[in-house]
């Protein structure tokens, strides 16, 4: 137990826990101190003294250990000859802080006058200009004057890029050392350090290619100068000059807290367009960060590719026509077709795009499909992590078991989270079939061949040393994920993965659980409103009247592209004309998430909105304004006029969102660390979380019901056979999905379609790293550069998903 | 009665033979003060780069919102001001401009000055939107137009330097 401690500051007492540094106490008691090196989510080091304050501790008498009073009876004060620095001292009973003192004003002054030496004064020129600490606490702590001579300033390099993402000016850099330290310590990739010493100190990359992570961007909002830059917002706006719109990513399952700033923009011929993305706080999901891909790739939503007017098949041609013709002859078709119509939508959509789409399926008795590669969601609706849970409440006593995936390349944030709570002492286990880059963090790493994935799990129920850290613990959750897996083999997982939570007793209640790493951000959210894969797509869509939502099947699969062929109808509702859509007959143009209103459910089952940002593109329509057009005209009532009307009428008929509502999502509390507020200097620039955190779905174990959990079935995967290569499927971070490839600085990330062998394989097939391939399985045919990889088992070949190869689970492949 | 009547054509017969103070307006032009606050003129350096860097603080201290700045960076193979950013759109609504001058105050390069032009008129209000090419000032001969091609690392700075301060 924490041991409170009374202290006052400039005359404000306060309680705080005894392992408060000083400077968090002022905060906390809405005093203000300076800081330029210190961050609350770092390590103090003390390095800028810009928080330079006069501590004083009462004097103690040291044979009774009593303080000793002076004259009144006041305990005696004890002051250093000099001003402490107070990021480094902690707060101890009776202390008293004075920061507004002559010698504590004087010291701090000094400092900015010291820093601005050699800082160039091109603030104006500065992206950081505007929201700049620096600026900030010069203007308002700085001398006004400097004394020292323009011409000894320091000139060094203005532009140095540490990687296609970040730039580098080295002048303007106090050496602060938070990118570095932000790297080591929260990150724990030390690809940032300081070189050379004194006044030469600067900051370098040390990594190949440079700045190789990918939380690269978190370091330009902690950079309490311009010396740290995006190359995507280089020049792009003046802080000032930026609207915001709170949002949700949509990258991933994670659903971090964004905000997208925009602005009017003269190449897009004066449309308000997004500008960049910031994290918003949410101490629950992203804390402050969120990783590259949320920050960059969202460049696809004012792509010239975007469909902007519905398109109808006429004589073998697309041509455009107007809403109300397209609509009518969809729901005439729709209506026709009755239970054999298909919907077919993925997680890209919103809970209220898909809730209709629902209701529009079962008003008809037709299916609601979802489209996926990974399975198991209904098991996470019932069994998810319960309501309150955090990753950042997780450490000493807990456990983490993560399988199947690659948390790095495809939940960043949640690998950040899962690597702090390591740090903090939570037993991490990672299963997988390679190496991944959470292995170094992890207590226990298994490596078990393609196949095993369903024993590896049962034998942690067992009563092996990992079994028992996993048992015994206080909390645990399990991640899993569908890396080397498809459909079947990830369904089989989260079987087993559920019935290994059941057995020890980790369901229903916080911190404990499974999440699914799904490759969608709001896949839970389509499992919760009642949307199931289908093992063998292929095989039903043949005669059947498909509607097609944000999902591009045709070039996922030439299997599924030639039986749309067959299908009777098909109407596809998209961002771009997709292979799909090629084949459509009826093609509706949909809005971004960026443009429109909804909410998305992310992997941890926590609802959360997000607001539009920029106007909607030509005639496109949010999609569940699509879909109720349609319906209407089939007499099934649904809401589209707006999304809250969607979202009421889901939340009265859907189980587990009973009670909510948009006004409950935008409920916020105190968070901490204070972030985002006028003092930039503390937090960095992400922004205060004003517009919700969002509400965490109660499931069925969380309420103490029984929950129905298959047995597993106990026949393994497919596994490599002798002189056969099986190709399993990875998830890249960066590929070349439709929300990533529009982002065009990203192709060097994104690069060329890749196969990794073992060396041995390599050896058997004559091929060396580097070279291009011809790779063949089932009716799919494409080349890949081989890459070496040691850790894998020489039978299997990994192939990464969306980058041109249609692999969608473990197949044998041919390679020359 | 006539001596009144007498005063008052004397003077009119005066002003008869002075010259008159009309001004033949617009073949002649009435002469502006030094401080006069006209249409607004980005200027040059001397080599004729830009002095516009395209900072958006014009923009910012605008109490009318009639200016508009983007700004894009500058190469050596294509360099439009000193340093590394230029600004790629200029707009000033004219419409909007009150001719108060602030512009001129906030920019930190002396680029916007508000000249003695006054002769603004439009027939629509797309046209009372100045864009950047009929904001530049002129240059005497062609090849000192922007973008220049320049050797590297010749302008790196944005901002003139500053004298060193006097004690």
């Amino acid at each position: 137990m924490t041991k409170q401690v009374t202290l006052t500051i400039d005359g404000i007492q306060i309680d705080v826990p005894d392992e408060t540094l000083v400077v968090d106490a002022a905060k906390k008691a809405g005093i203000d101190i300076p800081v330029f090196c210190y961050h609350p989510k770092m390590e103090p080091v003390g390095m800028c003294r810009m928080c330079l304050v006069e501590i004083g501790r009462p004097m103690i008498n040291r044979s009774t250990g009593q303080p000793v009073l002076n004259e009144d009876g006041q305990p005696t004060m004890q002051f250093m000859p000099k001003p402490e620095t107070a990021c480094t001292n902690l707060v101890s009973e009776g202390m008293v802080v004075l920061t507004q003192s002559e010698s504590a004003k004087e010291a701090q002054k000094d400092i900015i006058e010291f820093l601005l030496t050699s800082h160039p004064l091109d603030c104006p020129i500065c992206d950081k200009g505007g929201e700049c600490p620096l600026q900030n606490l010069t203007m308002e702590h700085g001398p006004g004057k400097s004394r020292f001579l323009f011409d000894g300033k320091f000139k060094m390099e203005k532009q140095i890029r540490l990687g296609e993402l970040i730039v580098l000016d080295r002048e303007r850099c106090i050496i602060c050392a938070r990118c570095v330290r932000f790297q080591e310590e929260v990150a724990g990739q030390a690809v940032l350090a300081i070189d050379d010493r004194g006044r030469g100190s600067e900051i370098i990359s040390v990594s190949e290619p440079g700045f190789d992570s990918v939380f690269s961007g978190n370091t330009t909002d902690i950079c309490p100068v311009g010396a740290l830059t995006t190359t995507d917002f280089r020049f792009g706006a003046r802080p000032w000059e930026l609207l915001s719109a709170a949002s949700i990513c949509g990258q991933c399952p994670v659903g971090c807290n964004i905000t997208f700033n925009t602005r009017r923009e003269a190449k897009s011929a004066g449309k308000v367009v997004i500008k960049r993305v910031m994290p918003r706080q949410n101490e629950q999901v992203n804390e402050t960060w969120i990783c590259d891909k949320g920050r960059f790739a969202y460049h696809y939503a004012k792509s010239k590719e975007r469909l902007s007017k519905p398109l109808l098949r006429k004589d073998d041609k697309l041509k455009t026509t107007s809403w109300s013709s397209a609509t009518k002859l969809v729901a005439e078709k729709l209506g026709e077709a009755g239970k054999d119509t298909i919907v077919l939508a993925s997680g890209r959509l919103s809970n209220e795009d898909l809730f209709n789409l629902k209701s529009l399926a079962d008003g008809l008795g037709g299916k609601a499909v979802l489209y996926t590669e990974m399975g198991g969601g209904d098991l996470v609706t019932q069994i998810g992590v319960g309501q309150g849970t955090n990753f950042s409440d997780m450490g000493q006593g807990d456990a983490i078991f993560v399988i199947a995936s690659d948390l790095y390349e495809e939940a960043p944030i949640w690998w950040l989270r899962v690597k702090q709570a390591a740090d903090r002492g939570a037993k991490l286990i990672v299963a997988n079939s390679r190496e991944t880059k959470l292995d170094k963090f992890a207590n226990f790493v298994v490596r078990y061949s393609n196949g095993d994935e369903v024993k590896t799990v049962q034998d942690l129920g067992g009563t092996g040393k990992i079994a028992q850290a996993f048992s015994k613990a206080d909390n645990a959750i399990v991640l899993f994920g569908s890396d080397g897996l498809g459909l079947e083999g990830s369904t089989h997982l989260a079987t087993a993965c559920a019935n290994l939570l059941e057995e020890t007793g980790h369901i229903g209640k916080a911190n404990n659980g499974l999440i699914g790493v799904w490759p969608k951000a709001n896949d839970q959210g389509a499992w919760e409103l009642g949307f199931h894969p289908e093992p063998d797509l292929a095989a039903i869509l043949k005669g059947k009247a498909v509607y097609i939502v944000g999902a591009d099947p045709a070039n996922d699969n030439p299997a599924l592209a030639k039986a749309l062929k067959k299908a009777k109808f098909v109407v596809v509702q998209d961002l771009f004309r997709t292979a799909t859509a090629e084949l459509a007959d009826v093609i509706l143009p949909a809005q971004t998430y960026t443009e429109r209103d909804g909410t998305f459910t992310s992997g941890e089952r926590r609802a959360q909105r997000f607001y539009a940002a920029v106007p909607g593109l030509g005639e496109s329509k949010p999609d569940y304004a699509i879909t109720s057009e349609i319906a209407e005209k089939l007499n099934i009532q649904l809401e589209g006029t707006s999304s809250v009307l969607v979202f009421e009428k889901l939340a009265a008929s859907v189980k587990d969102f009973a009670g909510l509502s948009y006004a409950k999502l935008a409920e916020v509390t105190e968070q901490w660390p204070i972030v985002g507020r006028g003092d930039l200097y503390y937090g960095g620039s992400t922004y205060e979380n004003t517009q919700g955190l969002g509400v965490q779905l109660v499931s069925a174990s969380d309420r103490g019901e029984t929950v129905s959990i298959p047995k597993v079935r106990n026949d393994a995967g497919l596994r490599p056979k002798k002189d056969e290569l099986l190709a399993v499927p990875i998830t890249k971070l960066y590929d070349r999905g439709t929300t990533v490839a529009p982002t065009e600085f990203l192709t060097e990330r994104i690069g060329d379609v890749t196969i990794a062998l073992h060396p041995e394989a390599a050896k058997k097939l004559g091929v060396e790293a580097g070279k291009r391939v011809k790779i063949s399985f089932e009716d799919v045919e494409g080349e890949a550069v081989v890459k070496i990889d040691e850790t894998i088992s020489a039978g299997v070949a990994l192939v990464p998903r969306s980058m041109g190869l249609a692999i969608r689970e473990p197949v044998v492949i041919k390679v020359q | 009665m006539l001596k009144e009547l007498g005063r008052g054509l004397i003077t009119t017969f005066k002003m008869l033979l002075e010259s008159p103070v009309t001004i033949q307006y617009p073949e002649e032009k009435r002469p502006v003060r030094p401080r006069f606050r006209g249409r607004h003129v980005l200027k040059r350096y001397d080599n004729g780069l830009e002095k516009c860097i395209g900072c958006s603080l014009c923009a910012a201290a605008c109490p009318a919102d009639a200016i508009f700045v983007e700004s894009a960076e500058n190469t050596d193979e294509e360099r439009y001001a000193p340093g590394e950013r230029y600004a790629s759109t200029y707009e000033i609504n004219m419409l909007r401009c009150i001719f108060c001058g602030f512009c001129e105050d906030a920019c930190p390069t002396e680029a916007i000055v508000l000249g003695a032009n006054y002769e603004l008129t439009f027939t629509n209000r797309r046209d009372a939107i100045y864009t950047k090419d009929s904001l530049l000032e002129a240059v005497p001969s062609p090849e000192l137009l922007t973008p220049q091609k320049v050797e590297p690392g010749e302008y790196t700075r944005s901002i003139p330097e500053m004298e060193d301060p006097k004690l």
